[in-house]
């Protein structure tokens, strides 16, 4: 099929995938007993008319269906509910703190894709030397590593220790007072770069080095991992050998003829790669003081705040999927026999 | 150059290969390239040395009660001595004896999360790979919904809604992962389904069911208990993480996570709190891991020809 | 063991019509080479001699495992260096010894002096790029040109291939093509830089048979109109026949018998050959035909002297211990094989028609000591192959 037909069927799969996550997370929420009026009312006790009129006002009076019907036109149409928390929109919450968790997922997976691959595809090439033993325990402790225990050693290690690097934030107290960085994008880096805003610049590269590291740790692992052995399926592939026989040199096998041939399963698991960086900015955050999606998702869930955590649910599956069919095109691109099946 | 070493000899050594091996030398050798990776025995060794301290903690810690939960507040904080070999917690409790008896809790979860996915994934991968159809549509459609969501934050989720406790973090984790394997088996019964074997069985009125716990799943055992060692560890990783976060085991429970989070607050001071918890994960996920890689390493080839 | 006293000098006269016997482009010289593998070590080549001349092309016949492959493979360096060693021997081209070349002379002439195709076209082409591409590259490696001039070279080589030249072929990646255009391609890009010797390693066995006609008039027509010297490694006697001026038989890591083609073919001399040439099932009943009892030697504990000796039916002592030294039997023609020794002289006498007397060179599968002929089965189906038969090998 054409690319084009590909990518509506993909689109058309992502819609259906994203119903079904809504109603599985809205289900749930209405299955499993928790009051939500509670924490729409604020502590202490409440007449049994306040929780009528908060379960009215909350919507929840009326049948489950009808209320899932709305949700989802609420939802398409922007309206993703009031945090029960911060009484704010839910999707202005989101929208807030989606930047720092971006610029965190970003710059730990460019890291970790550049590590992983290059290392993955030395070891591959000089398999068996001290290159390819060194690379494969690297890998392996970075993958068996429980990232928050990483944070915690890294902090301990530079913070605590060396007194090199800052812990928490995304910039300190007096360089956001004198230096303030304008909002572009919502990230910092990012945005002190584009207003040449050299002092916050390098303040808040700073701040981001010890997560990016964190939260990297396990995804060069695994890019490493699958890099090296696709690259070894290539190399050891008869129109490897027949590029050998034919005089090509190492280096253009190497980096041409069998990269290509490796990207397609290393992309894949890069979308995987993401979720799992997504997910880990739960916990680094947490560690790190970081503003981002994951300090937020992380307090509505412990608070139980269901419009929150429905809104967190869907964005966080919606990114999901839309960074695994920018993979899967890219793949398509890259391997001419994917447009076959 | 690296490639003239890379570069298979092709027909001439394959084909002498396919002359010299038979089924029970190649069993034997795979046993043999198995225990040649040092690391991979290591990592064996390992895994037995925590088994075997996770069913006697009773005996071999030190301090078993304090191990179980009791407090003892005048020892509080104390660093690594020859008493306390890893020091004391913030309640008074030695920390190796916490660290034995919480060697169960990763083992056991991970057997059960196991189970789990092993009798709901693979039957009904199994199934839909046989039988095709709107079958196989239907399981697929699901397990795309499930596969299109990061597991950790759908077991987060889950356990927000269910109540943080192990038993609801072993049960989110089998919900989350039993798609995998559902996908993986029903990708091999596709295959399978095909054999001569299996079309035999049809034509001599083999009902549908048999086959499929006869011929099919069993086919399939091989690449799924080499994902499932593989896949110890991550179940491991996201136990102690969700612990880590508040969402599984609750104090006093000695759990890895729970320890490394509960010892945070006194990481300056009393860095022996968290740091003993945090390489007790990473060692046995990394046993787990080594184990795993070996095994692979082991029943791939074969699987691929 | 000694060499060949008189491998270099070249013939008068050509043996057979079309073949430029002129002088050798290549000339293995005692070439013994071993793998190291989990069970010990396999002496895969126990000094194999082949020369071929300019626009030769040579057919390199034998079983599976007999090491023909190895043999090809030798000569363009492609043996894996850790398993493989090269114990001793020559490769000399054009005069100079190939084994003691680096790696990086080796490299400037691989696809631009020496090539090689393989068994299988499809994997030996890269998937990912299209044909164009692939062949381009190799013309860029080897010369310095830009891109346009690599691309008329390219042209030039799917013509010489007998493809046609357009932009949709250059675009088109390999799992569009069939199976033996792939072929074709692997030629054109072997033939791209004006290699002067090409080695095939059983480039027809992958194809149907009506597409094996062609790729063979294909090499045939590289060597009229290219001057291709080439090594055909095939197992199938059938495709040598038709395409090769001279024909070698290998058996388990020694070239046994070599001649010009229909010479061996009608009058072979070696044991091997003999029953080889008895085993083809053209004109005969399923009840008649025939099987070699025995089988291969194991290559990891190989008998010290003839590697045939346990299945010849004309075993001496002498082969238990000793391996023989290749004689000439006849104009060009030589085997080596200690029974042909003692009895040569007269070629006619152990001269045989198409198939009747030489029944008793055979061993009577009755009274035969050896193993079920099951046992043998590797040595009937490959031997027996000619074009006629529609049978893949």
């Amino acid at each position: 099929m054409t690319m084009r037909a590909y990518i509506v069927r993909r689109l058309a799969l992502l819609v259906f995938v994203i119903l079904g996550i809504m109603a599985i997370t809205f289900f749930i929420s209405r299955v499993i007993p928790s009051d939500p009026t509670a924490l729409y009312l604020g502590g202490g006790r409440h007449t049994p008319e306040q929780k009528a009129e908060a379960r009215e006002k909350l919507g929840l009076d009326r049948p489950v269906i009808v209320q899932f019907g709305v949700y989802v036109k609420d939802f398409v149409s922007g309206d993703w509910g009031q945090s029960l928390r911060t009484r704010r929109p839910v999707l202005d919450d989101i929208m807030g703190f989606l930047p720092a968790s971006l610029e965190l997922i970003l710059s730990a997976m460019i890291l970790a894709v550049v590590l992983g691959v290059s290392i993955g595809a030395f070891a591959a090439y000089r398999k068996g030397r001290f290159v390819d033993h060194t690379g494969r325990v690297a890998a392996i402790a970075g993958v068996s590593l429980p990232s928050f225990f990483l944070a915690l050693v890294l902090q301990i290690i530079f913070f605590r220790v060396l007194h090199l690097l800052p812990v928490s934030g995304q910039l300190s107290i007096h360089v956001a007072q004198a230096h303030p960085v304008k909002d572009i994008t919502g990230m910092v880096v990012v945005d002190a770069l584009i207003t040449a805003n050299w002092v916050a610049f390098w303040d808040a590269f700073q701040h981001l080095i010890l997560p990016t590291l964190a939260l990297a740790a396990y995804s060069a692992g695994m890019t490493m991992r699958m890099t090296r052995s696709a690259m070894l399926d290539a190399l050891e592939s008869d129109y490897a050998r027949m590029a050998y026989a034919m005089g090509v040199p190492d280096k253009v096998i190497v980096g041409r003829y069998a990269l290509k041939n490796a990207m397609a399963p290393v992309l894949t698991i890069i979308g995987l790669l993401f979720a799992y960086a997504l997910v880990g900015t739960f916990f680094i955050e947490q560690i790190f003081a970081w503003p981002g999606l994951g300090t937020y998702a992380t307090i509505s869930i412990l608070n139980l705040d269901y419009p929150a955590i429905m809104g967190v649910t869907v964005i966080v599956a919606l990114a999901y999927v839309i960074v695994n069919l920018i993979v899967d095109l890219i793949i398509a691109k890259l391997d001419p026999r994917v447009m076959l099946s | 150059m690296s490639m003239d070493t890379t570069i298979k000899g092709g027909g001439a050594f394959a084909d002498w290969r396919l002359r010299h091996q038979s089924g029970i030398e190649e069993s034997r050798h795979n046993v043999r390239v198995f225990f040649r990776d040092k690391l991979a025995v290591a990592g064996l060794i390992v895994i037995l040395a925590t088994l075997i301290i996770a069913i006697f903690a009773p005996y071999l810690a030190p301090y078993p009660e304090q191990g179980r939960g009791d407090s003892d507040m005048q020892d509080r904080l104390q660093a690594p001595s020859r008493d306390h070999v890893m020091g004391t917690d913030q309640q008074g409790r030695d920390v190796l004896s916490r660290i034995m008896f919480g060697a169960r809790i990763p083992l056991i979860i991970s057997f059960v999360v196991t189970a789990g996915v092993l009798l709901v994934g693979v039957p009904l991968g199994g199934i839909a790979g046989y039988f095709g159809g709107w079958v196989d549509e239907v399981v697929m459609r699901i397990t795309d919904i499930f596969l299109a969501f990061p597991a950790l934050v759908f077991a987060m989720a889950l356990v927000a809604f269910l109540g943080a406790s192990l038993q609801n973090v072993a049960l989110a984790l089998v919900i989350t992962w039993w798609p995998w394997y559902a996908r993986l088996v029903r990708g091999m019964a596709i295959s399978l389904r095909e054999r001569p074997y299996v079309l035999a069985a049809k034509t001599m009125g083999v009902s549908h069911f048999t086959i499929i716990r006869r011929h099919i799943l069993p086919n399939t055992l091989g690449p799924v208990i080499v994902q499932m060692t593989v896949d110890v560890g991550a179940v491991i990783l996201e136990v102690a993480a969700l612990s880590f976060i508040g969402l599984g085991a609750k104090p006093p429970t000695p759990e890895w996570g729970l320890m490394v989070s509960e010892g945070r607050e006194y990481i300056l001071s009393a860095w022996w709190l968290s740091t003993f918890a945090g390489i007790a994960i990473f060692g046995l996920v990394l046993a787990y891991n080594l184990v795993g890689d070996a095994l692979r390493d082991v029943l791939d080839p074969r699987l691929k020809r | 063991m000694g060499k060949r006293a008189t491998a270099e000098q070249p013939s008068a006269s050509p043996a057979v019509a079309g073949a430029d016997t002129g002088r050798p482009v290549l000339q293995i010289e005692d070439l013994r080479v071993e793998f190291r593998s989990l069970r010990g070590v396999v002496r895969a080549l126990n000094g194999v001699h082949l020369t071929v001349h300019e626009g030769e092309i040579v057919g390199l016949v034998g079983e599976s495992g007999c090491g023909k492959t190895v043999t090809g493979y030798s000569v363009l360096g492609l043996l894996p260096k850790p398993q493989a060693q090269v114990t001793s021997g020559r490769i000399l081209f054009k005069g100079e010894d190939l084994l003691t070349k680096s790696a990086k002379e080796m490299r400037a002439l691989k696809g631009k002096v020496i090539s090689m195709v393989f068994q299988d076209p499809l994997a030996s082409l890269n998937p990912v790029f299209t044909v164009g591409e692939q062949i381009s590259r190799v013309v860029r490696v080897h010369k310095d040109v830009k891109k346009k001039a690599a691309l008329e070279a390219t042209k030039t080589a799917l013509q010489a291939t007998g493809l046609p030249p357009t932009d949709a072929l250059l675009k088109s990646y390999p799992h569009q093509l069939s199976g033996g255009m792939r072929q074709r391609v692997c030629m054109a890009m072997a033939i791209s830089c004006g290699s002067a010797m090409l080695v095939a390693d059983e480039p027809t066995t992958a194809l149907d048979v009506t597409i094996q006609m062609q790729i063979l008039k294909l090499l045939l027509r590289l060597r009229e109109e290219l001057g291709v010297a080439q090594i055909l490694i095939t197992h199938n006697v059938g495709v040598a026949a038709q395409t090769c001026d001279r024909i070698a038989v290998m058996y388990a890591g020694n070239v046994v018998e070599e001649g010009p083609t229909a010479e061996v073919l009608k009058r072979p001399r070696h044991p091997y050959t003999l029953a080889l040439i008895e085993c083809l099932p053209q004109g005969k009943t399923a009840a008649e035909l025939k099987t070699i009892p025995g089988a291969v030697p194991d290559l990891i504990t190989p008998p010290a002297g003839c590697r045939f000796h346990e299945r010849c039916a004309h075993v001496r002592e002498i082969c238990r211990d000793s391996l023989p030294t290749p004689v000439e039997v006849a104009r060009d023609h030589w085997t080596a094989c200690h029974w042909v020794q003692e009895t040569a002289g007269g070629g006619d006498e152990l001269g045989r028609g198409a198939g009747g007397e030489a029944e008793s060179l055979v061993p009577a599968p009755a009274g035969s000591p050896g193993p079920a002929p099951a046992a043998a089965q590797p040595a009937e189906p490959e031997a027996g192959d000619p074009s006629t038969s529609s049978e893949e090998a």
